[in-house]
């Protein structure tokens, strides 16, 4: 409970930091670093799997976005501070902080969970479907068309990114002329 | 408690969507969002004292976390990795055309 709640708070002072950072490369990191306390929250949590697909995720989001940074040296925007964005940002967070607050009292306290579906699950997981890991049970048996579904989603992304970061493409007649 | 201090880690992440210029920084707010969100599901689910869902023999079944949110959060992740690769495309294809990642200096939004 208490590890809990210290990890959740390093994370907070993580995402901060990330953001308020001015190098981007230091911000990037940073942001690695947020996704590896969650893997290691994942493992208090007793969630295993989570924490090693967060390890592999995090360490591969990492490269995308160090690839991206360290090819185009883009010098940061000398600019003066413009204030309006930044009153706007806070002042949405604080709103969604207080809309949020009289719902989480309304919620199952936390370490003692609803478990109405999951009962069923675990009960009878084992002899429907003979998977001593009870995560995967779930996702490859009882809710197998909700993972091809997410797969499907999966595919759609890795094709779109492949197909905006495409060079070769037709060209169309006169678009090298008006390409500045 | 535990949940508000997850919904403050959702807020942090609003606040760089919308209040930040520079691409990279939008796209580590919408990380921070999605980190948040996962953490919340996974809060659901755990109960005090609980032991993680892999049975073993002869053990009785009891006491074990619920595995519904973990499974589905464990594709949500990889698509989460995903979603952020597409992102990241977008935005290396806009500094390739403007040669800027500030999103105030991408005028002449031409077809």
């Amino acid at each position: 409970m208490m590890d809990i709640n210290l990890i959740l708070i390093l994370m907070i002072f993580g995402s901060i930091i990330a953001i308020e950072t001015k190098d981007i490369l230091s911000c990037v990191v940073v942001v690695g670093v947020v996704g590896l306390f969650q893997s290691l929250a994942f493992l208090v949590l007793k969630a295993p799997d989570l924490a090693i697909v967060q390890l592999v995720v995090e360490i591969l989001s990492l490269v995308i976005l160090l690839r991206v940074i360290l090819r185009k040296e883009a010098p940061e925007p000398q600019h003066h501070p413009d204030y309006f964005p930044m009153v706007v940002g806070i002042s949405l967070a604080a709103l969604v902080l207080l809309f949020v607050y009289p719902i989480i009292h309304e919620l199952p306290e936390f370490g003692y969970p609803i478990m109405r579906v999951a009962k069923e699950y675990i009960e009878t997981g084992m002899k429907a479907t003979g998977a001593t890991n009870l995560v995967s049970a779930v996702i490859l048996d009882f809710r197998a068309y909700d993972t091809l579904g997410e797969a499907v989603v999966l595919f759609t992304a890795v094709c779109g990114a492949l197909i905006v970061l495409r060079k070769t493409g037709r060209k169309k007649s006169g678009e090298s002329e008006t390409e500045a | 408690m535990t949940y508000f201090l997850c919904m403050i880690i959702f807020a942090v992440g609003l606040y760089a969507v919308v209040a930040k210029r520079n691409m990279i920084k939008i796209i580590i707010g919408i990380m921070v969002m999605e980190y948040a969100l996962n953490m919340l599901f996974v809060l659901f689910g755990y109960r005090q004292g609980g032991r993680s869902p892999i049975l073993e023999r002869f053990q009785e079944i009891k006491n074990i976390v619920d595995p519904l949110p973990q499974a589905l959060i464990l594709t949500a992740i990889v698509i989460g990795l995903a979603t952020t690769a597409l992102m990241v495309a977008l935005a290396v294809r806009i500094y390739e055309k403007y040669g800027t990642f500030d999103i105030t200096k991408i005028r002449k939004l031409r077809g």
